[in-house]
């Protein structure tokens, strides 16, 4: 590790424990490096923005592409800022229908296949005499279970209150996969900084 | 305050001591723990381990350094895979703090396997809204990116020659965080119907498998257990693996929590009962 890289990586150490030190409690340090990582990322991302989007697609096309049509969109964009205009910031609405719109629009179709379609069918399979086959049946039980337990029309006790009680289990059991692996999740990023620190300290050392 | 009362009510900062501590034990006694390989990350590798040299493989590093702990792992392991195999890249960073990060890893990886860029691969970089960026290059990548990260224009890069769209290229793997998978699901798989599989963080992991079982994703690499097997698989090591022991140590003081808290509630529960 070179003298510059190790005082980058110096400071990286020292803005990791500024990091972790809210841990304890709230500090000024921790405050300081809670600020900086967003100073840096909105900087970061209105350079990249700036680059990719306003240059690629306003600035070449139209002045330099002579592709006029360019300006409609960019219009529609410039009415985005009249919300900070009492006066006309109902231009900004014409935009943002126009965008909600497209979006919507788009997004609908897929999201519907792809998220219920799609899902309703995986659930929906032949029964089949291998583990697959009992991993259906139990899927199909657990989801009949659990949609069960959202049916609020109808009291929850006998039979219907049994099958509510498994749709619980079922939900406990999505719940539990879901934080273990949030744990895992977290417990990565710890890792990753206790090996940057220890990398550090070993060359920092000359180890 | 009872004896059961402070087992479910330690302090926070105690916790986070002791798990600390629990990390430094591997960090001071270095040890290895075996890696169980799953059928949803071998279906990746295998995916991967049967293209041919010259084939295509698109591969987005969407995600930015907050989660590159969990996902650099196994973006690392897939790319080297390839290079090794003369496969070519066409990579995007669709995430709005990622593609500087992405850049760093290409350099890095393709100096080790003497790849370059135009040749063996193609950066395209970010545009925003990924759900639009998704769904224009399953039309053509051109119209989404006419210029590659590096402002040189797509047709004038050699290995981007010929390529049109995600039919072009024999799948795609997506190592993301946040709801950019929800876009590739949606937009790549379901309205072009690409063979898509997906590396994800640990906390999204979970809300993934449905996708698994339904055959819309035909791989699924979750977070740093996923990064492991990966690594183990492709026989490229880096940090995936060296921190299963990290997390042993650690899940294991967790554990030990859980049930001090559980053990403290259920016997609460009991002497109240008991009046």
């Amino acid at each position: 590790m070179g003298t510059s890289e190790l005082l980058w990586n110096g400071l990286a150490a020292i803005l990791t424990l500024a990091i972790f030190s809210f841990l304890y409690r709230d500090n000024p340090f921790y405050k300081f490096a809670e600020r900086l990582v967003a100073g840096v990322s909105a900087g970061y991302w209105t350079m990249l923005l700036y680059h990719t989007s306003f240059t690629d697609k306003v600035i070449v096309p139209i002045f330099q592409q002579n592709e006029w049509w360019y300006i409609i969109p960019s219009i529609l964009g410039l009415m985005m800022w009249t919300r900070f205009s009492r006066k006309w910031s109902w231009l900004s609405r014409i935009s943002l229908a126009f965008y909600i719109g497209i979006s919507a629009g788009v997004a609908l179709p897929i999201s519907m296949y792809a998220s219920i379609y799609k899902q309703l069918e995986a659930s929906m399979v032949p029964i089949a005499f291998d583990m697959a086959g009992i991993n259906s049946v139990l899927v199909t039980i657990g989801l009949i279970c659990s949609l069960a337990y959202f049916f609020f029309s109808k009291e929850h006790s006998g039979l219907f209150g049994k099958v509510s009680r498994v749709g619980i289990y079922t939900l406990m059991i999505g719940f539990g996969a879901g934080f273990g692996l949030t744990v895992m999740g977290r417990i990565s990023l710890f890792i990753d900084r206790v090996l940057f620190l220890k990398d550090y300290i070993l060359a920092l050392f000359g180890a | 305050m009872t004896i059961y009362e402070k087992m479910m009510n330690i302090d926070r900062r105690w916790i986070y001591l002791i798990v600390g501590f629990a990390v430094l034990v591997p960090a001071i006694f270095p040890f290895t723990v075996p890696v169980a390989i799953t059928p949803e990350v071998r279906s990746v590798y295998k995916f991967v381990e049967e293209l041919k040299p010259g084939d295509y493989l698109f591969l987005g590093i969407d995600y930015d350094p907050s989660t590159m702990a969990e996902l650099h792992p196994m973006s690392k392991a897939i790319m080297a895979q390839c290079f090794k195999k003369d496969v070519k890249l066409i990579i995007t960073a669709l995430s709005q703090n990622g593609p500087g990060m992405a850049e760093q890893l290409i350099n890095e990886i393709s100096t080790k396997y003497d790849k370059k860029n135009h040749i063996d691969y193609c950066f395209l970089g970010y545009k925003p809204y990924p759900g639009i960026t998704i769904l224009n290059m399953g039309v053509n990548f051109k119209l989404t990116f006419p210029n590659d990260y590096y402002k040189v224009p797509l047709d004038s890069i050699p290995v981007m020659r010929g390529i049109r769209n995600y039919t072009d290229c024999k799948g795609v793997i997506d190592v993301c965080a946040g709801n950019i998978a929800d876009m590739w699901i949606g937009f790549g798989n379901g309205r072009y119907g690409v063979p898509l599989a997906l590396g994800v963080t640990g906390v999204m992991a979970a809300d993934y498998y449905p996708y698994l079982q339904s055959g819309q994703i035909f791989g699924l690499m979750p977070g740093m257990k996923g990064a492991a097997e990966y690594e183990t698989l492709a026989d490229y090591k880096t940090t995936g693996i060296k921190s299963m022991a990290y997390q042993t140590t650690s899940h294991i003081i967790i554990l030990m929590f859980i049930i001090i808290s559980n053990i403290g509630f259920f016997l609460s529960r009991k002497k109240a009962k008991l009046g």
